[in-house]
């Protein structure tokens, strides 16, 4: 119970008093310190979880299961190792003169805005406040993306306010109509609450709970970056700072992704019908075939890895929505993964942007001669999340096309086909950004690697090994989602 | 359902939201910004009335706090601030073409009928009279989204978001009475910020492009051009 308030107390005073002090030259080091401590408290969270069993804390506010503690946990380890990166970052953009100290004391304090809101909506229990602290979320980050106040984060900012606003008043609406649909079967105001929805789930009105699952998907399907409602997300990741790009791509997708599959597990049993499933099949089948073409022909290396998370996602969502235990462990394990490595390729990708002073594909030339630390983990990044063995984004893919293979044997072939579309999307513009002829002059920037390292040998280990005790705290989580483990 | 059969007060809700819808049409013809803002303000003093009015009607008296939170955000603060924003940034005597107002005006009404065919699930379970005026909640939703569509001034969109918010607040009043109020006051937070986060990207968009109008906002595309 403590460990919870902690981790969700030291970053709300963190934001407060970065607002105040965000521009001191040691502020970079006290964002590390305070992820340090959020990600310690998260890990006693999940330890006391793992131990116990589910918790609701009086009153029922918070309730923490299998399911979320690990999401609470990869996002604080996300936040830490972002927040490592983005210290030397952010110095480096004060000192040419991108940003202010103004602008820095609203990085700082939004970065743990963005954390907390995040980590709220991960532990409550009331679908309405999930609500709240993922429109919170956008707020707090819809600042961040235009922090250069160029033209084009202007418009990437507004794009992002504008359609993730509307596309999230959707989800509100389905969030009502759940209300209206609990109303009936539970009185007072725990009808709001998932602890109590989930024990009444069969008692809910089927109609109305339908009509409210579309508007659901399609509100935080908007957030998830599902095609077509995808177009803010590959501009909103690719202008907005760097550290930035890591954790709206690593985290707040899967937050939203989160929230579709907790109705997804509310509101199919009471359908008696595979509707939602359904849905979140042809959406994530989309998203997944559509971002891979469009990866092709990016120009911008951190707008063509915002596809390559739109194509993670769309499988993700194809995977939840094709249930049965080996496919939702699978796709528990591919968020982890996926946010591990994704965090850490833009990362890289910062480190690359700086040494070559511009974010165009065609102009970042021969990382592997310049700074060969950056270019070797930008190749192994991109082939981790291409997915090849033996990183984990393979294992949890194998898992998923097995799983395909069973229930809907012809689908692989197109997974199949999207698979190989993006890898060579990704490798066309890869390749010669590492192996090429490097510029005159193209001088290596002070690096720091180990997050991404550390990273990329977390996703590496997944791979080869998965721990047993990860792999009995997925299971535990698929048994909640689906009813039935896998070990 | 027999109209004569509701109590008085019942049938005042029923106006209301008759009114609420008749501002989202107005909204969406509305071409000079600072009649704009007056009909925004006007349709959030319907909100509130109708709260109240449910508020008596139900005796669920919680509802009074949602009403004063709707006065004092919907009715005072954001048409003020927008007000305050559009002297700052001299834009007042600014008059927005809607293109094909006829055609908008079409689709607004097709959008009403769309929403009351969508509810109809939902209104054949109602117990409560208000609760047909769900569908009038989710048109002036869908109204404010079409206005956003159609305009092309940054200040006309936002006035469209916050319309939709007008809708979605109403959903939840009359289908619901309202959130619990954790969420009420959450919802509202969220929505106070909007509000003050947009008018700092009007100076923003300003500053970067030069003018209000977003399209001018065209340098990011889908692929490389």
């Amino acid at each position: 119970m403590i460990a919870l308030y902690a981790t969700l107390l030291i970053p709300l005073i963190a934001a407060g008093v970065f607002a105040v002090i965000g521009h001191w030259k040691h502020a970079g080091t006290l964002n590390i310190v305070v992820c340090a401590a959020t990600f310690a408290t998260s890990l006693q969270l999940a330890v006391n979880i793992f131990n116990a069993g589910a918790m609701i804390t009086p009153g029922g506010m918070f309730y923490i299961d299998p399911f979320n503690v690990y999401l609470i946990l990869v996002n604080a380890l996300v936040g830490l190792t972002t927040s490592i990166f983005s210290r030397p970052y952010m110095a480096h953009e004060l000192k040419i003169g991108r940003v202010d100290n103004g602008r820095m004391r609203l990085y700082h304090s939004m970065f743990q805005g963005f954390l907390l809101t995040m980590l709220i909506a991960l532990s409550t229990n009331n679908l309405g406040i999930l609500w709240v602290s993922v429109e919170g979320a956008t707020l707090a980050t819809v600042l961040l993306v235009s922090l250069y106040r160029t033209p084009e984060s202007i418009e990437a900012g507004w794009k992002y306010f504008i359609l993730c606003g509307v596309g999230i008043a959707q989800a509100l609406f389905g969030t009502v109509l759940v209300y209206f649909a609990a109303e009936n079967a539970v009185p007072g105001e725990g009808s709001l609450l998932w602890s109590v929805l989930q024990e009444h789930a069969d008692q809910l009105e089927p109609t109305v709970l339908l009509l409210a699952f579309v508007f659901l998907l399609v509100g935080y399907g908007t957030k998830i970056g599902l095609v077509p409602l995808h177009n803010w997300l590959p501009d909103a990741h690719s202008e907005g700072p760097t550290p930035m790009s890591a954790i709206l791509s690593g985290l707040l997708l899967n937050i939203a992704l989160y929230a579709v599959v907790r109705y997804k597990m509310l509101i199919e049993p009471a359908l008696n019908n595979h509707l939602p499933s359904y849905m979140m099949m042809g959406f994530g089948m989309l998203s997944f075939s559509v971002a891979g073409i469009l990866l092709h022909r990016q120009r911008d290396v951190k707008r063509m890895f915002s596809y390559s998370s739109i194509e993670h996602m769309g499988l993700m969502t194809f995977a939840f929505g094709l249930g049965g235990p080996l496919a939702t462990f699978g796709a528990l394990l591919h968020m982890i993964v996926h946010s591990l490595t994704k965090s850490a390729i833009f990362i890289t990708v910062g480190h690359a942007a700086h040494i070559a002073g511009t974010q165009t594909i065609t102009e970042i030339r021969g990382l592997i001669r310049t700074q060969p630390t950056v270019g070797w983990t930008f190749l192994l990044g991109t082939v981790a999340i291409a997915g090849f063995p033996p990183f984990g984004v393979f294992t949890s893919e194998f898992l998923l096309f097995t799983a395909t293979m069973k229930s809907f044997p012809w689908l692989v072939v197109p997974l199949l086909v999207g698979l190989a579309v993006a890898f060579a999307g990704l490798f066309r513009h890869v390749q010669p950004m590492v192996f090429g002829e490097p510029p005159e002059g193209q001088l290596p920037v002070k690096a720091n690697m180990l997050p991404i390292i550390f990273h990329l040998v977390i996703v590496l280990w997944l791979g080869i090994s998965i721990p047993q005790v990860l792999a009995n705290w997925l299971d535990q989580a698929t048994i909640m989602i689906v009813g039935k483990g896998i070990l | 359902m027999d109209y004569s059969q509701l109590t008085l007060l019942e049938q005042a809700v029923l106006t209301l939201s008759a009114l609420i819808m008749l501002t989202s049409f107005l909204l969406l013809a509305q071409s000079r910004i600072v009649s704009l803002i007056n009909t925004f303000a006007t349709q959030g003093f319907f909100l509130f009335l109708g709260t109240c009015l449910i508020a008596q009607s139900s005796g669920r008296y919680h509802l009074y706090i949602t009403a004063v939170i709707t006065l004092v955000l919907k009715v005072f603060f954001i048409p003020w601030l927008l007000r305050r924003l559009v002297r700052k940034l001299d834009i007042r005597g600014d008059v927005e073409n809607v293109g094909g107002p006829s055609l908008i005006m079409i689709a607004g009404g097709a959008l009403v009928l769309f929403s009351y065919y969508v509810a109809l699930p939902i209104r054949e379970l109602s117990t409560l009279a208000t609760r047909n005026t769900i569908a009038i909640s989710l048109a002036v939703i869908l109204l404010g989204m079409l206005m956003m569509i159609t305009r092309r001034k940054a200040v006309a969109q936002v006035v469209g978001f916050m319309s939709m918010e007008n809708g979605l607040f109403f959903a939840a009043v009359v289908s619901t009475y309202g959130m619990p109020m954790v969420v009420e006051l959450g919802v509202a937070f969220d929505v106070l910020v909007a509000a003050i986060l947009f008018g700092i990207f009007f100076f923003q968009i300003r500053a970067g492009i030069g003018s209000l109008d977003v399209d001018h906002l065209n340098r990011l595309h889908e692929v490389d051009r």
